[in-house]
This record gives structure tokens, C-alpha cells and sequence, in this order.
């Protein structure tokens, strides 16, 4: 009996094959994660616009009447931006791209967080918002936790604003609303509402009561409860979402 | 942490996907050469051949089997059938011995002493040049033999040929989704048989030369996997055995998930151990294909299927867990908004493509399995089955071989 030749030419293209089809994949992962980078960046790049369109809009209406400015001046994209961000950062992966993008999303929080205590102190409006401190940099249990109840929350208000700021971010904005709150990273995940630092976890009926009591927001029913009710509980959270600023 | 892992199930997959795409170059470069013959198929010379049915406790099946050598379309006088009774205790014996009344039949009875002694028995009876054996759970198409002997006709150096093996009458999922593997199973068997590489002669008629066993000696225990040993002895000792791909052989497979478990843990403690016992002919290249390619990718399909079942369970118990975190937390959560079908929340990691692509490969195996046994490219539901049951339960025949391995605990034959 004689030996079965082995047609080594034969692994090699197969090898070249195979690297050809990785090739394709990794083209086609880097070509839909580009676009949803992109993605990002022009949802940021909007809210840059909205928020620079707000306080061009403030500054002008300085001198009339705050009746003028409606709650639409706000932008309606932070939390979509967020919750996308989020979700890049889990499956794009902590690129440089990725986290520019982080930095710079926090940076037009905080813009935004600036400008409705602006119109707040002016026009005496009370905007409902919540800063938010969690950090990534070690596993922090409660602040998965806390940010569950906090994502609870801005499904159930629409018109709630969550600031959220991850301790670890290197930008000397968000290192100086840690020290304006004192926020220390032995005490996340910490919530400020109504200028009160509450530092740990926070339970989702903890901090609904403070929402309730601080701001006098009205949740909003889902379809399913609200089938079957009188016309006028809709109204009043169809209005709620559209209330105009008022003195 | 998470790299490693990533890293291991990228090499994971570009092997896998490296071993389908050798297949496929293989049949690419011989699908001239691979022809569903439909025709009667006449010999020059029709040389005498020896059937040996090894029979335990098979007083229901083996009836069957037998008539369906008697159809043969083989002369009588060139058919010789040697019945074994391994030491049943049914009625077997009582069965098989009232074909004793046939000139080219006969009949032995023995104590029981495992499948390769029976075995061992007939080839001991055994005085023509072709030897087969046939399992007594399976029947052989009426061409199957003279198919067979083609092979040898055409190419006179052949040692073995083996038989597609098809699922009989398949009555239940378990069933179907094993009929959905032979099909596949036979464009592998095919390939590798293109290859020189074939690592198994099946139980069910895969007729060889008698010089294999002269030369080579009897069947082993081998791990109750003889026919598993005796194909590794003739890779070691270049004896070319080859498939063909129209001798039909109808096999009854395991109808429960139970009875599946117990027989493929069996083939993979079975593999395991004779490709520790042949380790002198892995990986080096005088041994051919089948040192450097069939083992190999055996060994990887495991240990892929196995890590990648794992990887699963893990993103599973993640999932699951991150929701009973989600319930303990806020409860159930009725206004959570469910708009999330966005395009942005799609994933597309590369390895997200390349999934697809083996499951496409895969689909691709089966379709030209179909093609090559049937003559048409169906995908039936079957895959689906296919899919369900071997992705969910082989991690576990695979996990418990290497177990038994390790603690060398041999599985029963039933």
C-alpha cells in the first residue's frame, strides 16, 4: 500500500479563503459600527444645535417675557443620544471614537443641565432633573441597580431629565460637578435631586416620592391602564408633555 | 477576561470555517466525478462476498435485515449469510435459526461476548474474497451491494467501500433531525473518501476486502467502536477505503433523546479513545488527510460546539440574570417603553457575519448531502430539528465522553 499525498497548495488557499471571508466580516462590522458612530455623532451634533439654539434663543428673550419661551427649547435627543451611547460602549467598544463621544455627550449635558437652571432662576420655572454619578471604572453593583430605577423613572416621566455622569470620564467639566457636589467615588452611585446629594442606592419608591414631592410631575399611564378611563386623565398627561414655561 | 475569550471563539470559528470550506473546495474540484447512478449497475465478474449479521436481542429487526439480503440483487450463489446469535436473551436465536435451511446461510450461537466477537466469529467462518457486515437495525436497498462492488471492480486497490447510510422511516423529531445529519453525513463521508481520509466503516454493509483482516488481524473491543478501529488500522496502514455514494443501507436510529445520548456517547468516548490509542498517526503528514485533517477537525468540532455552548449558556444566564436584577429592583415594569426596533440596537460585530456564515455553511452541507443522496437540493424542516437537538444535547454526550475519558469509565452499549 502507498501513502496518501497530502496537496498542501489545497490548506493553503483554503487558509486564504478563510482569511478572505474574515476579512469581509470584520469590513462589514467596521462598516455598520462606523455608521453608528456616525449615528451618534449626529445626534450629538443636534443636540450641540438645540442647546446652542436655546441659549442663542435665551439670551435674546432676555429682556421680554419668559412667556416666550416654551419648553421646546430643550433638547428632546439627550436620552435617545444616552441610551445609544450606552449601548455603543457595551458593543462598538471602548474606542477612542467611542469615548470622545462620551466626553463630549457629558459636556452637552452639562450644557444642557446650565441652561434650564438658567431659565429656572429667570423665569422662576421648575424643571424636574436628576444628576446621576456612576462610575465604570469598577464593578459597581448598585449602580446597574440605580440606573435600572432611574431608566423606570424617565419611562414613567418624559418631561424628567437624567443627567448621568460616569466618575471615571477625564474632563475637567465633569470633575467640576463632582466637586461641586462633593461627589467622592467611595459613595456611588449618587443621585442629586433638588439640589439634595443622596449618595448609595436609591429605591425606585424612594426617589419617586421625592420626584412626586420636589417637582409635582404626573406619570404618565400606560396604554393598556389608561384604555377604559375618563377622556380627561389623557388630556392631562397629553398636556403635561406640551406645558409652555410659565412666569 | 473577555478578550481570551473573544480570542478563542474567533480561532474557534476560523477553523470551523476552515474545514467547511475545504469540504466544499473538495466537492467543487470533484463534482464531475460524483454521479447518483440511477441504472442497474452489471458486473464483469460477481465474486463471492460473506454477510455477517452480528444480532443481540434483535428478534424484532432482524427478520427485516435478513429478507432485505435475501433481495439482493446479487447472485445467490455468489451471497453468503453468516447469522450470529451473540448470546441473546429473546427469542433471537429462535428467529435466526430457521433460516439455517438456506444453502448459502449459516447460523452460529455464542455466549455473549460483545458485538466485535460476534464479529470475530463469522470472519472466522468466512472464505470469500469480500466480507461485509450488517447491522441487525438496518436493511439494504436492493443495489446496495452490487453498487459496492462496482468500486472494487473499478478500482481494484480499494480495501473497503462504505454505504450512504439513510434514516429509516423516521417517526419522531429525534429521528427526523438525525435523518437531516446522515444526509450530511454523506456528502462528509464522500469528501473525506475524496480525500483518502474516511475515519469510520460503518456496521451497516461497508464490505471490505478479506486481505484487511489477514493482513491486519480481527476487530478489536476498541471502545465498543470496532468499526471506528478497524478504518484507523487501515488509515495507519494505507489501505484506501472509499464511499459510495448510491449503495443505499436504511438503519433505524435512537427514537428518544435518551437512547441518542447513550449511542453518540458512546461514538465520542469511542473517538476519543481510539485517537488516543492511534496518537502515533495524528498529525503527521505520511498518515495523509486523515492525520492532519479528519481527526483534527473531529477534534475541533467538540471542542468548538462544546466552548461555543458554553459561550451561550454564559450570554443566557447574563440575560436572565440582569432581568431578575431588573424585577427586584423596580418590579415589573409595565411603563417601559418597547421602542426599541432600531436599526442602531442590531448587533454587528464581526462575529455577529460570521455566525451567519457557518450556519450558511452549514445549510450548504446539508443541501448538497440532499443532492448527492436523493439527486435534489431539499432543505426540509428536518434541519431545524437538526439544529435544536444537536446544538442543545450534543455538549452534553461530548462533555460527559471526555468526563468518562478521564476517569476511564467505558459506556454501555445500550
Amino acid at each position: 500500500m502507498h501513502q496518501n499525498p497530502i496537496d498542501w497548495k489545497k490548506y493553503l488557499i483554503v487558509f486564504l479563503f478563510t482569511i478572505g471571508i474574515f476579512m469581509v466580516a470584520i469590513y462589514l462590522s467596521n462598516y455598520f459600527g462606523e455608521k453608528k458612530i456616525s449615528e451618534l455623532k449626529s445626534i450629538q451634533d443636534n443636540i450641540a444645535l438645540d442647546i446652542l439654539s436655546s441659549e442663542t434663543q435665551f439670551s435674546l428673550l432676555s429682556e421680554l417675557s419668559c412667556k416666550n419661551i416654551s419648553s421646546s427649547v430643550l433638547s428632546g435627543e439627550l436620552g435617545e443620544m444616552g441610551q445609544k451611547l450606552e449601548w455603543g460602549e457595551k458593543n462598538l467598544g471602548n474606542t477612542t471614537e467611542v469615548l470622545y463621544l462620551r466626553k463630549y455627550y457629558s459636556l452637552l449635558e452639562i450644557k444642557d443641565y446650565l441652561l434650564i437652571k438658567n431659565i429656572s432662576k429667570r423665569c422662576g420655572t421648575d424643571y424636574a432633573f436628576i444628576l446621576y454619578f456612576y462610575t465604570t471604572a469598577e464593578n459597581c453593583s448598585e449602580c446597574e441597580r440605580q440606573g435600572i430605577v432611574l431608566s423606570t423613572l424617565r419611562d414613567k416621566y418624559p418631561t424628567l431629565r437624567v443627567y448621568s455622569f460616569d466618575y471615571s470620564t477625564a474632563l475637567s467639566a465633569v470633575e467640576a460637578m463632582l466637586k461641586i457636589y462633593k461627589i467622592e467615588d467611595t459613595k456611588l452611585p449618587a443621585v442629586v435631586l433638588d439640589d439634595e446629594v443622596l449618595t448609595g442606592f436609591q429605591s425606585l419608591e424612594k426617589l419617586d416620592a421625592k420626584i412626586k414631592k420636589s417637582f409635582g410631575l404626573e406619570e404618565i399611564i400606560p396604554k393598556e391602564e389608561a384604555t377604559g378611563q375618563n377622556q380627561t386623565t389623557n388630556d392631562k398627561s397629553s398636556t403635561e408633555n406640551a406645558k409652555p414655561i410659565t412666569e | 477576561m473577555d478578550l481570551v475569550f473573544d480570542v478563542i471563539f474567533y480561532i474557534f470559528t476560523f477553523l470551523a470555517v476552515y474545514v467547511q470550506i475545504f469540504l466544499f473546495i473538495t466537492f467543487l474540484e470533484n463534482r464531475k466525478n460524483i454521479g447518483n447512478n440511477k441504472e442497474e449497475i452489471k458486473l464483469v465478474k460477481y465474486p463471492a462476498v460473506t454477510v455477517i449479521v452480528p444480532c443481540w436481542n434483535e428478534e424484532q429487526g432482524v427478520h427485516k435485515t435478513i429478507r432485505s439480503l435475501f433481495n439482493l440483487n446479487y447472485p445467490k450463489e455468489k451471497l453468503k449469510i453468516i447469522l450470529v446469535d451473540d448470546g441473546s436473551t429473546d427469542n433471537t436465536w429462535g428467529v435466526i435459526s430457521k433460516y439455517a435451511k438456506y444453502p448459502n446461510v449459516r447460523v452460529f450461537h455464542k455466549e455473549n461476548g460483545g458485538k466485535y466477537t460476534a464479529l470475530n466469529l463469522g470472519l472466522e467462518h468466512t472464505d470469500t474474497e469480500f466480507l461485509g457486515c450488517l447491522d441487525a437495525d438496518s436493511t439494504a436497498d436492493k443495489q446496495a451491494l452490487v453498487r459496492l462492488m462496482h468500486f472494487f471492480e473499478k478500482v481494484p486497490e480499494l480495501m473497503a467501500v462504505t454505504p450512504s447510510l439513510i434514516v429509516d422511516n423516521p417517526r419522531n423529531i429525534v429521528e427526523r433531525a438525525q435523518k437531516a445529519e446522515y444526509y450530511m453525513g454523506v456528502y462528509v463521508k464522500k469528501m473525506l473518501g475524496f480525500l483518502g481520509a474516511i475515519q469510520v466503516t460503518p456496521g451497516p454493509l461497508t464490505i471490505f476486502r478479506k486481505k484487511v483482516f489477514d493482513d491486519l488481524g480481527p476487530y478489536f473491543h476498541a471502545h465498543n467502536t470496532e468499526d471506528m478501529e478497524i478504518a484507523y488500522r487501515m488509515q495507519k496502514h494505507y489501505y484506501p477505503i472509499e464511499q459510495c455514494l448510491d449503495a443505499f443501507v436504511y438503519t433505524n436510529t435512537p427514537s428518544s433523546i435518551g437512547k441518542l445520548f447513550k449511542q453518540r456517547l458512546r461514538w465520542i468516548y469511542g473517538f476519543i479513545n481510539n485517537s488516543i490509542d492511534y496518537r502515533s498517526i495524528l498529525f503527521r503528514k505520511k498518515y495523509g488527510n486523515f492525520s492532519v485533517f479528519t481527526v483534527p477537525s473531529n477534534i475541533l468540532a467538540m471542542a468548538a460546539s462544546t466552548y461555543i455552548f458554553g459561550r451561550v449558556i454564559w450570554e443566557a444566564v447574563s440575560f436572565i440574570s440582569s432581568k431578575v436584577l431588573q424585577y427586584k429592583t423596580v418590579g415589573i415594569n409595565l411603563t417601559a417603553s418597547a421602542n426599541n426596533i432600531d436599526f442602531f440596537f442590531i448587533n454587528t460585530q464581526s462575529s455577529f457575519f460570521l455566525g451567519i456564515f457557518v450556519i450558511f455553511l452549514v445549510i450548504l452541507s446539508l443541501s448538497i448531502g440532499y443532492r448527492l443522496a436523493k439527486g435534489k437540493g431539499v432543505v426540509s424542516p428536518d434541519l431545524i430539528y437538526f439544529f435544536f437537538i444537536f446544538s442543545f444535547i450534543a455538549p452534553f454526550w461530548l462533555m460527559k465522553a471526555v468526563y468518562n475519558t478521564a476517569l476511564s469509565r467505558r459506556p454501555s452499549w445500550r
